[in-house]
């Protein structure tokens, strides 16, 4: 049985375990009809052109996870931001982990999507922004959606100032042969608040393991999200990460994507811009060997004048690596004195690593600013000699050039020791035992 | 007297219609409509082609019926129904003229008209020029003076009767049959073309250069262009299109192969100017056209190209980088008006070593039209030390119109060296205020603008193509920004 039929005929399954009665179950219905109708993506769709999903969909994955299991802090302790206070929320296996996690209902709200649907004093918030936002005709957001029932739910309200880093683990355990997971987030940022939030998927066994998630984040009049996803999995884990942000005016948002490993990664990033003077900023380092696949599918929808958008993803690909970066950037004829900017930097390590770009630009309105840049080579050799002459070893060297060549990316991560877990992870997928506290 | 303000020239450039709008009253022979086996066998008979011309029209014509027509391109137009145009049309009198006086007056005004002037083109440009009226070439010039250092240049039909064996061994080894939807049309009915065959060592001593021009209503234009330039030869070839005024759509579907054997270059130049249908986007000409270039060991195709005309267009001139050392070349201005829609571009595949390639690419939208560009950069693994560089600039005037980038980038070699770079702007209020402020007005000036927007191109043409092409530029485009 594919996994398409596998999981159609689970959706009653399902339907035992949700409540049935209400709004979001209609449409769940709705994106179970869909993706009935549309299938897994293929090649043949323009946007999959370089991404095939059918070594993924062969496994046989479980859908229903068995109970949580036993995990000890300090058996994850390592995949933790743990240097500062953080809110968190664990997820073992697709379920919360309560005694792994930290959460709060004091002057904002982070906690669960699970418990969101069901209580009444979340109606409102769900019912104006729950899957608002997410494609209806994406048949991956739609089987996200058909099957949503446990993520993370952040509701900042008006004038908060979230006082430490919001981090949201996602851990699999290996518990069953294999697993699929699929997460729904939801983030809804009101006027003038302030949040940061770092998310994280880590596989913990060699099963494999398939992440189908989807976050939706609004960020209301001046609101400030700054978002940042690691994605340093294990060789069996594989991760399609769907994020879609609306923005509204003189709000600033941005996300920093770092995927350092897994198997196949695939970041569809949707930034909407629905008011003016609004700032979207969309990063990434990608530093991947192996037979490793990442692919970055970005979307920059410019609706309003007055607006601009930064987009800066750099890549490093060794072995048989396959990097793609398709980036898009569509601008309504109304939205003059638009500022867009992209940029897509790669680094072939290896005569076997593939990269494929397509920085594609739509634009309909005259009065506006935009480029786009893409370029692939390799470490300038005159740079290397140099370090080398000055003492520094060719690996060293080479690792220093290609951590500069990110550096434009980790400048602007905001958390300090976030920053420099980042700077380790780098330090060590490089295979130097170098700080590069420089 | 009143002053003639911008809203005048907008307007009377809006009501101005088609200058190249007239229509030939030469008696055609022409073929039924539709399109069967019958129709290919006879289009071949009445060309007095070999068996295995023949054959290889079928074999493309079974290739196509098994073909869809494809819809990735950003562009939307009404499908033309293939069975409802006429395959063939000839002009009557099929003449072969010595000199200039023994041909058609009518046919000499219609060239005048365009500014063409053949015995001008003569004396002055030392232009050979084999005209292409509706599919047919009626006259060929220079021909002794190319013959003289070994070069073929003359209509394919002609090519397929006296050089069968360099046809046979060229002709859709490029662009095979079923390469695309339209090449395989064309494979099918090409009803003629230029052939062009440059010996060994030699180097063209002037620019060939053939016009095509769509006369008969109805008919569709599918010309079948062959250049084939030997080890370390050179030519340069030029392309010029005007198409009378027509109310229905026109179907143009031709295929261009060029092919660079060691050492040789291709300079290939092309000014399109098909009629683009009226201010409110009616009529205008299809131009679904296949070109692609292959260069064996440092050979060198460089692609020029002006397009301004056509309802819809869909071209990308393309090179097969397959020597080491080859180099390929891509220069395009593509100005959209009005309701014109233009998605081009090009591909480099790079697969020999060391190979580079350019692109620079200006797209200029105006009215209400739609411009884009769509490029592949290829890097394949044995590539080694391949090189790249690609510029798309696009211009907007007017706030109804768009320009769309669609770059694909694949390098698959870590040697390779690829840059691309786009950029998306508007002629600047500063720009203008300068050039008043200087005593020049406001239309001189975006002429001047767009004219050094587009120079990087234009210095690419051959001189007389380039004195044709910024005419046509200020014709496309003089008082479409408000």
């Amino acid at each position: 049985m594919s996994l398409k039929d596998k999981l159609l005929s689970s959706f009653f399954v399902f339907e035992d375990q949700v409540d049935v009665n209400n709004d979001v179950h209609k449409l769940r219905n709705e994106a179970l009809k869909l993706f009935e109708a549309k299938g897994f993506p293929t090649k043949k769709d323009e946007a999959w052109k370089y991404t095939s999903l059918n070594s993924l969909l062969k496994e046989d994955y479980s859908i229903f996870p068995k109970k949580e299991e036993a995990l000890e802090y300090k058996e994850v302790k390592k995949y933790f931001i743990h240097d500062i206070d953080t809110y968190t929320i664990v997820f073992v296996d697709g379920i919360y982990a309560s005694h792994l996690s930290q959460t709060t209902h004091d002057k904002f709200h982070a906690c669960l999507m699970s418990s969101a649907l069901t209580k009444t004093q979340y109606k409102p918030i769900i019912d104006n922004y729950f899957n608002k936002i997410a494609p209806k005709d994406s048949s991956l957001n739609a089987l996200n959606t058909a099957f949503s029932k446990e993520g993370a739910f952040i509701y900042i309200p008006k004038n908060v100032m979230v006082d430490k880093p919001i981090q949201i683990l996602n851990f699999s355990t290996g518990n069953e042969s294999a697993l699929l997971i699929q997460p729904r987030n939801l983030v809804v940022v009101e006027e003038n608040s302030h949040v940061q939030i770092i998310e994280r998927h880590q596989s913990l066994t060699e099963n494999p393991v398939l992440t189908n998630s989807v976050t939706e984040i609004f960020a209301e009049k001046r609101a400030m999200v700054d978002y940042y996803k690691i994605q340093n999995d294990k060789a069996s884990a594989s991760l399609i990460d769907n994020t879609f942000i609306e923005q509204q005016q003189e709000s600033n948002c941005a996300v920093h994507t770092f995927s350092l490993g897994g198997k196949l990664t695939r970041n569809n990033l949707n930034f909407y811009q629905k008011g003016e003077y609004i700032d979207s900023t969309l990063k990434g380092v990608t530093i991947i060997e192996g037979k490793q696949h990442v692919d970055h599918n970005t979307l920059v929808h410019h609706a309003q004048p007055n607006c601009e958008s930064h987009q800066d993803y750099k890549g490093i690909y060794d072995d048989k690596s396959v990097g793609v970066f398709n980036g898009k950037v569509y601008v309504e004829k109304v939205a003059q004195k638009i500022n867009a900017y992209q940029s897509n930097n790669n680094i072939l390590v290896d005569d076997k690593a593939t990269i494929n770009s397509k920085p594609q630009l739509e634009i309909f309105a005259d009065d506006v600013r935009c480029s786009h840049g893409c370029t692939i080579g390799q470490l300038d050799e005159e740079a290397l000699f140099y370090l080398k002459s000055r003492g520094i070893p060719e690996k060293e060297g080479k690792a220093l050039l290609m951590y500069a060549f990110a550096n434009n990316v980790l400048e602007s991560v905001k958390i300090p020791e976030l920053k420099k877990r980042i700077n380790l992870l780098i330090a060590k997928k490089l295979n130097v035992d170098l700080g590069f506290d420089l | 007297m009143n002053k003639f303000t911008e809203d005048d020239l907008k307007k009377e450039l809006e009501t101005k219609e088609y200058e190249y709008g007239f229509y030939t009253d030469i008696e055609s022979d022409t073929f039924p409509v539709g399109l069967n086996e019958d129709i290919v066998r006879a289009i071949s008979k009445k060309k007095e082609e070999p068996e295995w011309m023949t054959e290889w029209r079928l074999e493309a014509f079974r290739i196509w019926q098994a073909m869809e027509e494809p819809d990735w391109a950003n562009v939307n137009y009404e499908k033309p129904n293939f069975q409802d145009i006429s395959y063939y049309s000839a002009p009557n009198k099929k003449p072969k003229y010595e000199s200039l006086d023994e041909v058609d007056p009518e046919l000499l005004d219609t060239f005048s008209k365009l500014g063409i002037s053949l015995d001008e083109q003569k004396k002055l440009a030392g232009v050979a020029v084999d005209v292409v009226m509706d599919s047919v070439s009626v006259a060929t010039t220079f021909k002794e003076t190319l013959a003289e250092k070994g070069i073929i240049f003359c209509s394919i039909s002609e090519a397929i009767q006296k050089h069968p064996e360099l046809v046979k061994k060229y002709i859709g080894s490029v662009v095979p049959q079923k390469d695309n939807f339209y090449a395989a049309l064309n494979s099918a009915v090409f009803s003629d073309g230029s052939f062009c065959y440059i010996p060994k060592g030699v180097r063209c001593p002037m620019e060939l250069s053939t016009y095509f021009r769509i006369n008969q209503a109805g008919t569709g234009q599918f010309e079948r262009t062959l250049v084939v330039a030997d080890e370390g030869s050179y030519v340069s070839y030029l392309e010029g299109c005007t198409a009378p005024m027509r109310d229905e759509n026109q179907l143009h579907a031709a295929v261009v192969e060029l092919i660079a054997l060691d050492d040789a270059e291709i300079k290939y130049s092309t000014v399109q100017n098909w009629y683009p249908g009226n201010a409110e986007g009616k009529g205008g000409v299809f131009n679904f056209v296949t070109k692609r270039g292959l260069c064996e060991k440092n050979a060198k195709i460089s692609w020029t190209q002006v397009e301004t005309g056509s309802a819809v267009t869909w071209k990308y001139p393309s090179c097969v980088l397959k020597g080491d050392h080859s180099i390929g070349e891509f220069y395009s201005i593509a100005v959209t008006n009005n309701y014109q829609q233009a998605d081009t571009g090009t591909k480099m595949i790079h697969l020999g070593k060391n190979t580079r390639s350019t692109i620079i690419s200006k797209g200029i939208s105006a009215g209400k039209s739609q411009n884009s560009y769509r490029g592949l950069v290829q890097i394949n693994s044995r590539a080694e030390n391949a090189r790249n560089f690609s510029q798309c600039d696009s211009l907007l005037m007017g706030n109804q119109c768009g320009a769309h980038t669609f770059p694909y980038i694949e390098a698959k070699n870590k040697t390779a060296q690829v840059e691309h770079e786009a950029t998306t702007s508007k002629i600047g209020e500063d720009q203008i205020f300068y050039c008043n402020q200087r005593g020049i007005d406001t239309e001189k000036a975006i002429a001047l603008i767009v004219n050094g927007f587009s120079k990087e191109v234009l210095n690419k043409l051959p001189m007389e193509f380039a004195v044709e092409a910024q005419k046509l530029l200020e014709i496309s485009l003089e008082g479409s920004v408000g």
